[in-house]
């Protein structure tokens, strides 16, 4: 469950984003995870609320945006999609390929919102 | 990897500046950078200090009991007079690993994670100071058994050693394809028990190995018997000569 250390490392550096901004909350996190990443998504979820405890992020949104396996084939040329245990050129079926995407694990964005907003968001969800 | 912004394309594509870009408008400020960013800064840290002394650093890897240590203590005494080794031990509790590697005749480091999966960067810089680089050709890092979790985390080292034993069954590559995907080796290990086990087959785990895109070099190893310690240590000694050449400080890590 290396999640949660995966999350203590998002959140400083969610918070060196958030120096000097000290009147806005984190409204939403957007990820890019692809499946090569080693990081589950839904661990990471879970995860996350309990470092954001008292901190500006408590309430974020968590959006990951999932990245497809891509290969380019080192032979022929062509690019596939492909699974993360068969990463295989669909054209000539060689395992000589080249990860195009797929292991990524990037903080992409961070949304700000105006603490007010915030908070009334806060009520209307309660 | 892309150093800039951590993903697979490689750093001609675009690029990204390490600095944070603030549109004036929205309330949402574009970041693009490795969610690893901190240990990927530390690693490469460290990869500098390795460099720096010419030390080949080796993180070794596997599932609890594939025989890591054993393997270890047998390539101590096989490397004795041709190469100097230590060790960084990494476990959840116990000295018990650094123990048996100070028996065999290295220096060695624990390091206790407590609950922790994986070593990070930054344990592994700690550890590296409280030894002496400048005497060492060949620093093994032995990782947490967990064939999950240290995957993701870069420590510096080189290469990627990953043990598979025969007992664990040939499919463990396609069940754990991130962290067989990273193996710049791998060690089928306990070679002597292969015929008591009975359905492993190396070829089908090589083949496994392969339909992850991976081409490096697969060993049969028996450090009981001594099967295949011949060819490992010649990839030891090949690897840690190129290290001391000049101008070889490339990076072979899963995340370099």
């Amino acid at each position: 469950m290396h999640e949660l250390a995966i999350c203590q490392a998002l959140l400083r550096q969610i918070m060196e984003v958030a120096e000097n901004r000290a009147s806005e909350r984190v409204g939403r996190i957007k990820l890019r995870i692809g499946p090569l990443a080693g990081v589950e998504p839904g661990l990471l979820r879970s995860a996350f609320p309990l470092v954001a405890a008292a901190t500006p992020c408590e309430h974020a949104i968590i959006e990951i945006e999932d990245i497809p396996i891509r290969v380019r084939c080192q032979i022929c040329g062509s690019t596939s999609q492909a699974r993360s245990n068969r990463m295989l050129c669909t054209e000539c079926g060689t395992w000589r390929v080249t990860l195009i995407s797929g292991d990524e694990m990037l903080l992409a964005a961070v949304e700000f919102q105006d603490a007010q907003t915030f908070n009334q968001r806060e009520r209307t969800h309660v | 990897m892309c150093d800039s912004c951590g993903c697979a394309a490689g750093t001609d594509h675009f690029r990204v500046a390490g600095s944070v870009v603030r549109p004036a408008e929205s309330g949402e400020v574009k970041v693009l950078r490795a969610m690893l960013h901190e240990n990927d800064y530390q690693a490469r840290h460290n990869r500098a200090h390795f460099d720096a002394a010419h030390v080949l650093a080796v993180n070794l890897m596997s599932s609890p009991g594939a025989g890591k240590t054993s393997l270890l203590e047998a390539t101590i005494r096989a490397l004795k007079a041709r190469l100097s080794v230590a060790v960084i031990e990494g476990d959840l509790e116990t000295e018990n690993d650094a123990r048996r590697i100070r028996a065999a005749g290295a220096p060695a480091v624990q390091i206790t994670t407590g609950n922790a999966c994986h070593l990070d960067a930054n344990m592994v810089h700690a550890a590296l100071h409280t030894l002496d680089l400048r005497s060492i050709d060949v620093l093994f890092i032995e990782n947490v058994g967990n064939l999950v979790c240290p995957a993701a985390f870069d420590l510096g080292q080189h290469r990627n050693v990953v043990l598979l034993s025969v007992t664990e069954g040939d499919d463990k590559p396609e069940k754990y394809p991130v962290m067989f995907r990273a193996a710049d080796m791998m060690a089928i290990t306990k070679l002597d028990l292969l015929a008591a086990v009975g359905d492993f087959d190396p070829a089908l785990a090589k083949r496994h190995l392969r339909e992850l895109a991976n081409g490096a070099p697969v060993l049969e190893i028996s450090a009981r018997s001594g099967t295949g310690m011949e060819a490992w240590i010649d990839w030891l000694i090949h690897e840690a000569a190129s290290r001391r050449r000049p101008g070889s400080a490339h990076h072979g890590a899963a995340h370099g």
